[in-house]
């Protein structure tokens, strides 16, 4: 099976590959996917005060495709705003990386990941709001 | 026909020197998948496509004589290694052929006796299709699930086997795992219980001593480019003394005694049955040259790296097969990874379902786990300079992919991954 050249670069020099700390305040985590299927992403962001996005990591257990979708997915929200993250959809990373119908969900589980660590940082920032 | 014995080569097999860079082409490392021919095979095969090109059916003339004396030849060289009598060995474009015909050939032509057919779960999937196939037609089939070990419990099999039954059909080698079934003693109790024994040996013939005469074996099915020799042919034992009979499935000439109508390829005929001669000949030693090699991947295998486990019994395997798990680490992601080496993954994630390796299922490994398995095949042309190059290029890989993987992170945490709530997808 043929992966497409960003699949493989991406592969070959993953972006933004690590982990932030879990239980820091201006951090978010997203863990997403499952074991039994094959793939499970970890995504982290680290914000800012004014809710910019300045620093993404990934841990990625999965195929080729599932590899180089999050780590496109940290190099697309880092500098962004958390609204401005959200808007990332799994079909702009699909056709970014020319993924074939059967990696797609590859692509669904990047931006779940986002969405998950955008929803973490959210709470965490709203439980310290309320104390 | 001098160059014969000077030839034992493939173009792979001095390219990998651990101190080089990058092989030129991959490190074969699929030997359950296909096997290359051996070109001592090729060599006595090259004179029947050209000068020697008589139709071996053909009575009136020296083109056909010379054609029929070699087709029978290579049938007596393929009786020969499994014990049998040339007459009952048959010619068929491959085991995914004679897996059909003896089994659909059986069932159809003893059907108003007995209906039934006990088989495996981790059968190939030309017999788990073809026993599918016949539940259609209205026959009885029982899949009989594996112990942990990927073997066969003959105390399960013993209660499965009925009057009705008509056909057992266990296949000798397991293609992912490698592990040999107890034949023998499945052909007592076949035997004992008045059902006939097919056994698909595609993996085994070559690999281990096979005697259709001390297993019991009624019909067992051959393939060519599994053991050196060429695709598209393979051949099926059909037993005489008692006589087993088969409904054909191609009609035609009558040849191979009406069983498999067609004008049987000759140069075909002739390399199956020189890769069996050859296998015959070199077994003893090559067995013991693949277990040391095979040995001495795994071991390196396992000081280097943690967590990786083996599917399937170690006792009772193949020589040339290793199949592992890799744990934390999911197995595409790690053949993209060594693409320095040609292996299987135990994962079907290139497939549209998700789904991972029946047969490791079968033999209880969870999910997750199945995701992370490699098959690794050892063969005639393997070196030990390219085994070191796997370990070598395996634990880079393994290591980095680790490295990377959340689930590793998670382990060295101590977080029990069954503890999580996944979202399952």
């Amino acid at each position: 099976m043929a992966y497409s050249e960003k699949v493989i670069d991406h592969y070959n020099n993953p972006r933004n590959v690590g982990s932030l700390d879990k239980g820091a305040e201006d951090v978010g985590t997203g863990l997403v996917g499952a074991p039994a299927c094959g793939d499970v992403m970890k995504l982290q962001i680290r914000v800012s005060a004014d809710g910019i996005i300045q620093d993404a990591k990934f841990k990625t257990f999965g195929c080729g495709s599932a590899i180089a979708s999050s780590s496109l997915a940290t190099e697309w929200i880092k500098g962004k705003s958390l609204n401005d993250a959200e808007t990332i959809k799994n079909t702009m990373i699909a056709q970014h990386l020319a993924l074939p119908p059967v990696k797609i969900h590859c692509s669904v589980l990047a931006e779940d990941a986002i969405k998950a660590a955008i929803a973490d940082y959210r709470a965490k920032a709203t439980a310290k709001a309320a104390e | 026909m001098s160059m014969q014995a000077s030839v034992r080569e493939t173009p792979e097999r001095k390219d990998a020197a651990p101190g080089r860079n990058r092989p030129e082409r991959p490190i074969y490392l699929d030997y359950q998948a296909t096997t290359p021919m051996d070109r001592r095979v090729l060599d006595v095969m090259i004179p029947y496509f050209t000068e020697k090109f008589g139709n071996p059916h053909s009575r009136s003339h020296a083109y056909g004589w010379e054609a029929e004396e070699a087709v029978e030849k290579a049938r007596a060289q393929i009786a020969h290694i499994i014990g049998a009598d040339e007459r009952e060995v048959i010619f068929t474009s491959g085991a995914t052929e004679s897996n059909n015909l003896a089994i659909k050939g059986v069932a159809q032509f003893y059907k108003d006796k007995r209906n039934h057919i006990v088989t495996l779960v981790t059968e190939h999937k030309c017999v788990l299709d073809t026993c599918r196939h016949l539940q259609e037609e209205g026959f009885a089939v029982t899949y009989l699930p594996v112990k942990q070990d990927g073997l066969v419990d003959l105390a399960e099999l013993e209660r499965a086997i009925t009057e009705k039954t008509v056909l057992v059909s266990i296949m000798a080698v397991n293609n992912e795992i490698g592990v040999v079934q107890p034949l023998a003693e499945i052909g007592k109790l076949c035997r004992k219980k008045g059902a006939y024994f097919h056994t698909d040996c595609a993996q085994a013939v070559g690999k281990i001593p096979l005697d259709v005469e001390a297993m019991n074996i009624d019909l067992m099915s051959i393939s060519g480019h599994k053991l050196y020799g060429p695709k598209g042919i393979g051949a099926l034992y059909v037993r005489r003394r008692p006589r087993i009979r088969l409904q054909a499935m191609i009609n035609g000439g009558g040849q191979e005694r009406g069983m498999r109508s067609g004008t049987l390829p000759t140069p075909l005929c002739v390399g199956l049955g020189e890769a069996c001669a050859i296998a015959e000949r070199e077994m003893p030693e090559e067995a013991k040259r693949l277990t040391r090699l095979r040995d001495r991947f795994h071991g390196a295998i396992k000081e280097k790296l943690p967590e990786v486990y083996l599917n399937g019994s170690l006792e009772n395997r193949i020589p040339g097969n290793l199949n592992l798990s890799f744990a934390y680490v999911e197995g595409e992601s790690l053949i993209l990874g060594i693409n320095d080496l040609s292996v299987s993954s135990g994962s079907a994630c290139t497939s549209a379902s998700l789904e991972p390796s029946y047969v490791l299922r079968a033999l209880g490994v969870d999910e997750a786990m199945a995701h992370t398995s490699l098959r690794i095949g050892f063969g005639r042309f393997t070196t030990e300079d390219e085994v070191d190059y796997a370990v070598k290029d395996i634990v880079e890989h393994v290591t980095k992919l680790r490295d990377m993987s959340p689930l590793w992170e998670m382990f060295q945490d101590g977080v029990d991954l069954k503890s999580i709530k996944w979202a399952a997808h």
